[in-house]
């Protein structure tokens, strides 16, 4: 029998930003499949290329970047898309939603207006439809007198509430895949964790595929089904949420686990990772975490490591038993 | 350093019945509407320890800061410094070498037109400290917080990562050899692995010059490693306060449990699937009658709406304001009162 394609398929990806007089190396030789209604959470610092992969598979990215690679979402080839077919696949196919709500609404429109505009742009419906869906959306994503508050300005509503109504806005027209740039690292504890279930709910009942960013483990742990771990620029682990939480084989994702405060609790120090992430622009020649590397050896210094498939997938030439 | 002035028992820091309300723009029936910044808290520093301050947007937490700071004027309420009262007793001057802060904007803190050494150098010189004194003391902090003076000390702020700028403004905060230091989010901004760094570099340091910290946070597994004392923040006036095991074992708020509940646990199989809370922080403009949690509290009876819940003693010197702990309150879980 065979297996159904991934709905998201990234092949080789490499980004590189050119704005000044250097080069910036963001993403580094990415491969990546998400299939119909799972959930992947990328996990990196900042820097690592998680967010640049993201947008990657909608062409977001400032001029004169230069994207190289294979994309395939949906089954179209997002790098031969024209204009008119790439703004098609952007809210339609494919929708985003990002950490900072109130930059991503327009503040001198009212929310519900917002709304009926994107499901008009993809969908042949007249405004009436456009309302009636739009106040559907917002009782989906629950929010409390959904009539009243479509006729809001986005300066009217609490962080929680716009985020809501941005998750209401990026599922206007049924996209099948949702792309979630750290949505609830700008949110207070007690409602991240609403908006987190919120996501949850709806991506199983609409069967959606989920790439979503972040750099909290605990996050990733609530909502993924599959992790992959980016550090400067590629993936150095990826595999089941569980897999890579319990049995982490990246010296790396190790690194990230023993260094959360939670494990200290009682201890006087907290265990760290030396050193800093390396320069884009000028990125050693081996594996870029061997600078910082405890396992390191006379390879990891020349050579670029592979991601080779396992239980999880690890690019690490002495990696950890799994 | 400067002298201890009351011993080890004196707390460093007392602030009692501290208010500060911001009013609002409005217009008609509602005008003169105030913020309920912070209103009414009480609590101690005690020499040599770490409280940690938590609570959502809105609490009050950084405008308590800024309060202890001198940024901003209280409505009313005292503040004493090792006993001594602010303006009074202590002059505004020599408080303000005593206590410094940090916030969690490293780039912003920094004058981008200084090299760091001048930022480091900056109050010294201001305080009277001779400019070469003051560089050389630069250098010599530069050294302790992980920088090497010989290749930082000549850099501008846009030169160096987040971390190394906080590595920066925590040396400047300890130029003038302050007693207590403020942490307002001060390691919100930086990645995990750099955090760790950063937190065990304070921890060093605390030691090393017998520092006493207040370390605002809105993590609370930072702040469970981090503090020895906690204060819940819940608009404007504590909600709880008490030995950090404690309350995160034994919540006495029904808030402070919520709160703890929403951490996200790194375990796949330890998911939530309902929320602890509903809803959102409310403003702080109007906060709700009574006790101001009540509309979101999963114990809230009428009289949680009509009566406001005093702090009240748990044991130790664990306080919690909640009706359901107090014999008498007319709530129904309250103790029976002691026969």
């Amino acid at each position: 029998m065979q297996t159904p394609p991934a709905i998201i398929d990234i092949r080789n990806l490499a980004v590189t930003f050119r704005g000044g007089s250097r080069k910036v190396r963001a993403v580094n030789g990415v491969d990546l499949t998400v299939d119909r209604g799972e959930v992947l959470a990328l996990l990196g610092e900042s820097g690592s290329g998680k967010s640049v992969t993201l947008r990657s598979l909608l062409r977001l990215h400032p001029k004169g970047t230069l994207i190289e690679g294979e994309i395939k979402v949906a089954g179209q080839d997002v790098m031969r898309l024209g204009r008119r077919a790439l703004a098609d696949l952007r809210g339609g196919t494919v929708s985003m939603i990002f950490q900072e709500p109130r930059l991503a609404l327009d503040p001198v429109y009212r929310v519900g207006d917002q709304i009926v505009e994107t499901i008009r742009r993809h969908m042949p419906v007249s405004r009436s439809e456009a309302r009636a869906r739009a106040l559907r959306l917002f009782e989906d994503v629950r929010i409390p007198s959904p009539e009243s508050r479509l006729g809001n300005y986005p300066h009217e509503m609490s962080g929680g509430m716009l985020q809501r109504s941005m998750i209401a806005m990026a599922l206007a027209c049924d996209p099948a895949i949702l792309l979630a740039d750290e949505p609830t690292t700008a949110l207070d504890a007690t409602v991240q964790i609403q908006i987190l279930l919120l996501l949850r709910e709806l991506q199983t009942r609409r069967g959606l595929a989920v790439v979503f960013v972040t750099h909290d483990i605990g996050v990733a742990a609530q909502v993924a089904d599959k992790v992959a771990v980016m550090y400067a620029g590629r993936i150095v682990e990826s595999g089941h949420i569980a897999d890579v939480i319990h049995n982490p084989r990246h010296p790396y994702t190790q690194g990230l686990l023993d260094a959360r405060v939670e494990l200290a609790q009682g201890s006087s120090r907290l265990r760290t990772i030396e050193g800093a992430p390396p320069d884009l622009s000028a990125l050693p020649p081996g594996c870029a975490f061997a600078p910082r590397c405890g396992r390191v050896a006379e390879t990891c210094r020349t050579v670029v490591p592979e991601l080779h498939s396992g239980s999880t997938s690890v690019a690490c030439f002495e990696p950890l038993r799994g | 350093m400067s002298l201890d002035l009351g011993g080890p028992a004196q707390p460093l820091l007392t602030v009692q019945g501290l208010v500060k309300h911001f009013p609002v723009k409005g217009s008609g029936l509602m005008r003169r509407r105030v913020v309920r910044a912070v209103d009414g808290i009480d609590f101690k520093v005690k020499k040599g320890e770490t409280l940690g301050v938590v609570g959502e947007s809105g609490c009050g937490k950084s405008t308590t800061a800024r309060l202890i700071m001198k940024l901003l004027d209280p409505d009313s309420g005292t503040v004493l410094f090792d006993g001594q009262k602010l303006g009074h007793e202590l002059e505004l001057s020599a408080y303000r070498r005593q206590v410094q802060m940090v916030f969690q904007d490293s780039y912003a803190s920094l004058n981008p037109r200084l090299t760091i050494e001048e930022s480091i150098a900056f109050a010294p010189r201001i305080h009277g400290v001779t400019a070469r004194a003051a560089t050389e003391r630069a250098h010599a902090l530069l050294n302790r917080v992980g920088l090497d003076p010989g290749r930082f000390a000549g850099r501008y702020p846009h030169e160096l990562s987040g971390g190394q700028r906080q590595r920066v403004n925590i040396a400047r905060a300890l130029a003038l050899e302050p007693r207590l230091v403020i942490l307002d989010e001060a390691v919100s901004a930086l990645d995990k692995s750099v955090e760790a760094q950063v937190l065990n570099l304070l921890l060093d340091l605390k030691d090393e010059f017998g520092l006493t910290y207040i370390f605002i946070s809105h993590d609370l597994n930072v702040v469970r490693f981090l503090c020895d004392r906690v204060m819940v923040m819940y608009l404007g006036k504590a909600a709880e306060i008490g030995d950090t095991e404690a309350i995160y074992e034994r919540p006495g708020h029904p808030y402070s449990k919520a709160l703890l509940a929403s951490m996200p646990k790194a375990n796949p199989a330890e998911r939530m699937d309902e929320p602890p809370l509903a809803g959102d922080p409310p403003n702080p403009i109007d906060p709700p009658s009574g006790c101001r949690f009540h509309p979101r509290c999963a114990l809230a009876e009428p009289v949680c709406s009509q009566s406001e819940p005093p702090l009240l003693q748990l044991g130790g010197d664990h306080e919690a304001a909640c009706l359901a702990n107090m014999s008498g309150s007319g709530h129904s879980l309250a103790p029976s009162r002691a026969p």
